[in-house]
Formats: structure tokens, sequence, C-alpha cells
């Protein structure tokens, strides 16, 4: 059976780093790729009734929008490395939103940067990453 | 940039048309308020009367718009088998996403419906409304309240249900829905497309001016009043209040600044926590008096001592505050349930329908519970927000404070509720371009600083009147649409029970 890795990706300098690790193992192992992106996104949130007449426009827009200025180029990007590799956009919690996708695609390892968060809520409910070493089911890798 | 530069003319078009009336309001004092008050009292006021056109019960003056709601309430509960009690699981699971598809997150949840059209009517009538009640009525008024809200249920059910079924979906993907759509389309869909129109358009009358009057003025002059009372500050310069006030909605509703809208809509559920939580710790504190004080209500339900009216007096009391409180039946809500993305528009009706139970039930009876508790109804001549804030500050003293803040929050978000309430009525009637919607917004806007400046007897009147005026046209469409939507009912509880209504969780 061939594995499947799974990065999330955000477009920054330093998560590129997680994605050159996880192209080489996937070059090593001979395993499929899949680029993943979470938008932020709670179904708790509160919104005003013209957010809520909006939202599946600008849903839309927000996931074209990540197509074209991060993962439409990061495929273009690796499209010489000759390895499978696909992509994923999707709104929710990071870490429920990453295990989400593993679970479905039969991913067989997680890679993730160390996504930069300093604020108060990392502090006191703790950072994306180490709710999805908490939470996953699965090995997870993360590149410094 | 562009659009920065539209904003501001807009904002200085704004200020532009309200200098004469600052400047008159300001020199000539009660002025214009006698001016604008006259007016409607002589135009407006035979519609007023119509409205509320009262017949008197043991010397109590019964509104039969308030009887016309209310067994509205009781019908649909008996069509519609009492889902209201039957279907609050149903409702749970939608709130909680069992039944919504994973492979589609980013979509408005039902949760977000639900607080989005919460916000527009928790507010002034859970605070003030349910003192007035109690003050008038006894603490049996209570009782008769809860009854209304959870009848009340039936009616947000099938309002809201047929706001989805017959909203409008546009190419772009936005939506238009509420009462005067499914008043349009869905009696245009049973052959009377004229009829239809003239209730759709009565309706969406009825709501712009309940919009700039409820929904607007009244809120605005209500939050003036509690925050002079309380800080001292504004006391003769409601205008410069009104003005700083409108700005901030102006800012929200033509600036499309998501900043501060973003802040109410984060401080508003806090507050409403916060004065739920006050009031659960005064009830706990005092919990070997919860036996009593429900003795006292029900009691004050049956027999009433020394009550204007006795159990007929009460039970008006408890209705009327109730049909203020979670407007069931009048049509507002639907118009921002309709929003919601869901292939069932009767999923909404079940999510919809715990509205007047969070707001009527829940939010209201802890008020009175308060009220009773610490005995604060027998203080003579106090009444409205006065006697909920003596009520709390009997034992906290700081309540009041709190209480300021939490009318000022609670008025703003249902400012922005309601202007946008009247502006799908707007857009209904006059198209929808920019420019109608600006013209809308910008006379929202001169609105709020009318109400923040004058006390407006007839006008408050006037645009209660209105509010209640919609549900004249939308509860004969709940009568006319309710067999249909009981087939619908029947057909998506069946195939709820035979599972091809998936579960995700």
């Amino acid at each position: 059976m061939t594995e499947t890795i799974l990065v999330g990706i955000d477009g920054t300098e330093e998560n590129r780093r997680a994605v050159d690790y996880a192209i080489k193992e996937a070059k090593q192992g001979n395993a499929k790729l899949i680029l993943a992106y979470v938008i932020k996104w709670s179904p708790y949130s509160f919104q005003t009734a013209e957010e809520n007449e909006e939202r599946h426009m600008r849903r839309e827009e927000e996931i074209q929008t990540v197509h074209k200025r991060v993962l439409d180029p990061m495929l273009e990007s690796l499209a010489s490395e000759g390895l499978d590799i696909t992509g994923v956009v999707r709104h929710g919690q990071v870490a429920d939103s990453l295990i989400y996708i593993a679970k479905k695609h039969d991913v067989t390892d997680i890679v993730v940067g160390r996504i930069g968060e300093k604020s108060i809520n990392t502090l006191v409910f703790g950072s994306v990453v180490s709710k999805l070493i908490q939470l996953s089911h699965i090995p997870v890798t993360i590149v410094p | 940039m562009k659009k920065k530069s539209i904003i501001g003319g807009a904002l200085a078009l704004l200020l532009l048309m309200l200098m004469p009336m600052l400047a008159f309001a300001g020199e000539a004092g009660g002025g214009i308020d006698a001016l604008v008050n006259k007016i409607f009292h002589t135009v407006l006021g035979p519609f007023v009367s119509l409205i509320f056109f009262s017949v008197s019960i043991n010397g109590v003056s019964f509104p039969l718009i308030v009887a016309w709601l209310l067994i509205a309430a009781v019908v649909l509960s008996i069509k519609f088998e009492f889902v209201q009690f039957k279907g609050v699981k149903h409702s749970i699971d939608l709130l909680r996403g069992v039944y919504s598809d994973p492979d589609n997150p980013g979509e408005v949840s039902h949760f977000q419906a639900l607080c989005t059209a919460l916000s527009g009517t928790v507010g002034l009538g859970n605070i003030a409304g349910v003192a007035v009640a109690v003050s008038l009525g006894g603490p049996g008024a209570t009782f008769w309240m809860i009854i209304a809200g959870l009848f009340g249920m039936a009616c947000k059910f099938t309002e809201c249900t047929l706001a989805v079924k017959y909203r409008n979906e546009y190419p772009d993907g936005t939506v238009s829905g509420g009462p005067m759509y499914y008043l349009s389309k869905g009696m245009s869909d049973k052959g009377k497309p004229g009829l239809g129109k003239a209730m759709g358009v009565f309706f969406a009358i009825m709501c712009i001016f309940g919009a700039m009057g409820g929904g607007n003025m009244f809120q605005g002059n209500q939050a003036h009043q509690m925050f002079s009372n309380t800080f001292g500050l504004f006391v003769d310069s409601g205008w410069l209040f009104g003005l700083i006030l409108a700005i901030l909605v102006g800012a929200v509703i033509i600036g499309g600044i998501k900043s501060i809208a973003k802040v109410t809509d984060k401080i508003v559920p806090f507050m409403a926590v916060l004065y739920v939580g006050t009031a659960a710790i005064i009830i706990l504190v005092n919990i070997a008096q919860i036996p009593t004080a429900i003795g006292v209500i029900i009691a004050g339900a049956f027999a009433p001592k020394a009550i204007a009216g006795g159990i007929v007096g009460v039970l008006i009391q408890g209705l009327k505050r109730a049909a203020f409180s979670n407007e069931a039946g009048v049509g507002s809500a639907a118009i921002a349930h309709a929003a919601v993305r869901t292939r069932e528009p009767l999923t909404e009706g079940y999510v919809a329908m715990l509205g007047p139970f969070i707001d009527t039930v829940i939010i209201c009876t802890m008020t009175a519970m308060v009220i009773v508790i610490t005995g604060a109804y027998n203080i003579e001549g106090v009444s409205g927000v006065a006697l909920t804030a003596a009520a709390f500050q009997s034992v906290f003293p700081w309540f009041g404070t709190l209480l300021a803040g939490a009318v000022l929050l609670f008025a703003f978000s249902t400012m922005i509720s309601w202007s946008y309430y009247g502006l799908k009525c707007w857009t209904y009637l006059f198209g929808e371009s920019k420019t109608s919607e600006l013209i809308y917004k910008a006379i929202f806007c001169i609105f709020v600083v009318i109400g923040c400046s004058a006390s407006l007897g007839p006008v408050i009147d006037f645009s209660d009147a209105a509010i209640f005026a919609m549900s004249i046209s939308n509860v004969i469409g709940l009568y006319m649409f309710m067999g249909e939507l009981k087939v619908d009912m029947k057909d998506y509880q069946a195939r709820l029970a035979s599972g091809e209504i998936k579960r995700y969780k």
C-alpha cells in the first residue's frame, strides 16, 4: 500500500521548510502528498445578518483566493518533482480539519511547521500543534 | 480607496442634513419634539388606535392584536403536533451540527443564524418589558408569559421554515428571504399573485416603519435615558448622544466596518451571559426561596390579589409582554433566518423555534424570578428598567453600571438587526441597487439621532403599531401555508426516521 503524507500549508516562508521535508520523505517512501490549507472558521462565531447573507459568496471567494495566491503556485512549483501531489482547501479549526482530511484520505503521516502563534489564546488553550499531537491517531512530524 | 470616499461622502451628507435639525433641537429644546409628536399624533393616531383596537375585559383593555398572535400560536401548535416539545432534541442536534455535511464547512451554520436572529429580539424587552409586566400584573404575569412563549415557538417554527423555503437565491450566492418573499412567491404558486403581492408589500412597508421606530428610535431613546440616568452624561444633549450612536451605526451598516460589528458581536453574548449569570447567582443564593417564589407566581397567575382586572388583567400583561419580547408571529426574525445554508427548509424552523424559548422562557423568566425573589416588585412606584435595576442592585450594588452597559449594547445590536430587516423590505419594494440601499441606510442613521434627542410618545406608539401590523399579513400567510408545511414536515420526519437524512456525528 502506498503511503500518503499530509502537509499543512499556510503560505509563509517558515512553512516552506515543512513542505520541503515532506517532499523528501515522499520521494524516499514513494508516497503520495496532500497539501492542505485550512481557512480559519468557526460555526459558533457571531455574525451580523448581512454577513450571513453573503457568507456563501465570501466562502467561495476565500477558497479562490487561497488557490490563486498559495496553493496553485505551490503545486506548479512542485510539478517538476515527479510526485503524486494534490491540494485541499478547507474551512475550520486547523487541528480538527487536518485530522478530518487525514482520516478521509487514509493519511499515514501529518507534517506541519511550527506555526508561529504567540497570542494569549495560545498560552491558555495551547497551540494548533499541541492540539494536533493530542488528537492525532497517526504520527505527526513537526518541522521547526 | 474609492469605498472610503463614498463612506466619507455619505457621512458628510448625513451631517449636512442633520445640521439644521440639530441646531433647532439644541436651541428650541422641546420645539421639534412637539412638532414631530403633533404630526404623528394627527396623521397616524387613527392607525395606531386601529392596530391596538382593544376590548375592555374586567376593566382592563385587551388589544385584539395580542389575541390574534396568541390564537395563531395555539392553532399552529396543534397543527404541528406540538413540535416545540417533541422536536427540541432534534433542534439541539441541528445546532450541534449533527446533520451538517462535514465535507462542506464554512457556510452559515444553524447556530449562527439563531444567534443573529436572537440579537434582534434579546434586549430591552427582556430587561424592561418583564418588569413592566410584573409591576402591572403582579408576579403571576410571569406564568402567562412563559405559556405564551412556549406557544409562540410554533409561530417561529412556521415562519422561519417558510422564509427558507421561499427565499430568493441569486447567482452570486447571496440570498434574500422573509415574509414579504414567501407571501408574494408562495401565494403566486397558489394562483393568487395579486393578493400575495399586496400582502407582501403591506408587510414590507410596516416592517420599514417598525425598523425606524421600535427597531431604532425606541432603542436609541431608551439607551440614552439609561445612560444619562446612570452616568449623568448627555443629560440635556441627547442629540449628541444620538449623533455618536448614529455614526457608529453608520460605520457598520454604511461603511461596512466589520470591526465595530465584531466588537459588539463579541460583547453582546458576553453581556447576555453576564446578565443571565448574575440572575442565576441571585436565584441560587436564594435557593431556599425558590419554592415560595414559584408559589407566589402560580398563585398570582390564577388568584391575583389587588391587580386591576383580576385574573384576566394578569393574563393580558403576561401575554402582551411575551409578544413584545419574542416577536413570534411578527415575521421579523424570519428575515434573518432565511440566510442559513441548508437544503431542508424545515431544519431552520426547528432551530428558530428555540428563539422564543431562550428569549421568553429562559431570559425573561430569570429576570422575573430575580424581581420576585428579591421582593423588588413590592416597591411602590418603580417600574420598567428601574425596577429590574432595583431588584439586581439589592443584591449586587454595582449592577446598575453593568445594566446601563448592557442596555446600550443590546440597543445597538437590535438596531443593527432591525436595520437589516428594514433594508431587505426596502430593497424588496425599491429594487436591490447600491444607491437605493444607501438612501435607506442614511435615513436609518438620521432616525437614530431623532430617537435619542426627543421624548417621542406618539412616535413610539406608532412604531409599536407598525411592528404588530406586520403580523396581520404574516399570520394570514402562516394560516394559508400551514397545510402545505404539514405535508413537508411529515415527509421530513419520515426521511429522518428512515435515515435518508444522514447523521454525521
